[in-house]
């Protein structure tokens, strides 16, 4: 199905944009700061068309999925996870190429600070919209009835947590996200760049909890799924 | 306030029409262009650099400032042309073949260019033997590479071989960086240095021509 997503479902807030500058919380920020927020925020509205895609995967058709070339760490959370889920989903969400052609043109004009500015905007946007989509399939998950209160979705994407990024060819293969405007490079960078694709897993939560003990864990600066584990178990 | 001062002064608050009014002004006073360079805009940067560094600005705030020390260079290039003074270095960079992720390199050149290197930048999905091609063209003494995805790492790989295998690893040095990349890789793939944010890879270039 293809995910109807408005801009304003993903315009991000003033604080997701700070952080993302690396402006800690409770900064007193600057009105430059602030006046390139408002400038960034205006240019985002104008160029961002968000879309997305969702496709229901069976857990046998994800298992030829997931090892996609062959290159994912020999452990991983997902190996270990989706073979445990009630339902599976593929995803892909991009904001448009409009965003990335504006930010190209504010750097060939040298607006650095604006540029990045936006580029954080965006980054951040790009990540609500893939949480727009796990929202999506949790709904719909609902509708049909397939949700419990113990039910938990959580997304995982190539290039994290041990999936490598080259899994994106299967991906693409099974999803068809061409028909959101999205493709793959060679080396299986998607286009447009601010774009997030991967996998839905839904069961109960307690399946999605691991320890920050495999392998590559050790090599990871982001540690993202700590936060995303604390938020889940926190609901 | 000297108008050097003020020059510097109108970096740190990133206003480039003060910037170019002012080192106009010092341009018409006779002042040498290097000195305009060194005093005014370099050293407004170097502040806009420590003050990053203990976070008590941020990096829109630095980009702030490099467009404005660039309103200054515009103004001093022809002059610095004229009279022969080179840059303290030149550096070719790159987000390697394969990859189209721009920002971190754009910050590392931005960055670069306002600690007074000359910086050549090739774009993104940049092939190796472009890079040392350009670099031995334009007689570089550093290559900085940015990647951001694993899958394209490798090809940084490719350029530090390329340069040993052409005799030059002595005379070009490389630099590599980008979310993925390690010191650890670095060392892996013999790499000269590894940058792990913009304002250190402008640092580290400074250790690597000797600068610092």
């Amino acid at each position: 199905m293809i995910l109807e997503i408005s801009p304003a479902e993903v315009a991000p807030g003033r604080k997701e944009v700070l952080a993302q500058l690396g402006i800690p919380e409770g900064t007193d920020v600057s009105p430059r700061i602030e006046g390139l927020c408002d400038a960034a925020a205006e240019l985002f509205a104008e160029h961002v068309a968000p879309t997305g895609v969702l496709a229901d995967i069976s857990v046998a058709e994800f298992a030829d999925v997931y090892p996609g070339e062959g290159r994912n760490e020999p452990r991983s959370p997902v190996a270990e996870i989706f073979g445990r889920a009630e339902h599976l989903a593929l995803f892909a969400v991009t904001l448009g190429g409009g965003i990335s052609q504006a930010l190209q043109r504010s750097f060939a004009a040298e607006d650095f600070a604006l540029a990045y500015t936006l580029d954080a905007m965006a980054s951040v946007a790009a990540d609500g919209a893939a949480d727009l989509a796990e929202r999506r399939f949790d709904g719909v998950l609902r509708e049909r009835g397939w949700s419990t209160p113990e039910g938990a979705v959580l997304r995982y994407s190539p290039g994290y947590c041990g999936w490598d990024v080259t899994g994106q060819r299967k991906l693409f293969a099974f999803l068809q996200p061409e028909r959101i405007g999205l493709s793959l490079t060679a080396s299986c960078l998607m286009q447009p760049l601010k774009s997030v694709s991967g996998a839905m897993i839904a069961g109960p939560r307690v399946i999605h909890r691991f320890p920050p003990t495999y392998q590559f864990c050790d090599r990871c600066e982001a540690r993202t799924c700590r936060d995303r584990l604390r938020v889940l178990f926190s609901r | 306030m000297t108008v050097l001062a003020e020059i510097a002064d109108a970096v740190i608050q990133g206003d480039g029409a003060r910037v170019a009014a002012v080192t106009r002004q010092e341009i018409a006073r006779g002042t040498p262009p290097k000195r305009i360079l060194d005093d005014g805009l370099i050293a407004g940067m170097t502040v806009v650099g420590d003050r990053f560094r203990v976070h008590e600005i941020f990096l829109p705030d630095v980009l702030l400032a490099a467009k404005a020390m660039y309103a200054g260079m515009d103004e001093l290039k022809p002059l610095l042309v004229r009279d022969g003074i080179p840059s303290i270095g030149k550096v070719v960079i790159g987000s390697v073949r394969g990859d189209l992720h721009d920002i971190g390199k754009n910050l590392v050149g931005i960055m670069l260019k306002g600690a007074g290197f000359e910086v050549i930048d090739l774009g993104h999905d940049v092939a190796p033997e472009r890079m040392v091609r350009t670099a031995r063209e334009q007689g570089a003494s550093v290559i900085g590479m940015s990647a951001l995805l694993t899958t394209t790492m490798p090809a940084m790989r490719e350029v530090v071989e390329l340069l040993r295998s052409q005799g030059q690893d002595g005379t070009i040095r490389t630099i590599v960086g980008g979310a993925p990349v390690t010191a650890a890789f670095a060392r892996d793939i013999g790499a000269d240095a590894y940058g792990f944010d913009a304002g250190n890879a402008v640092d580290v270039v400074k250790d690597l021509v000797g600068r610092r």
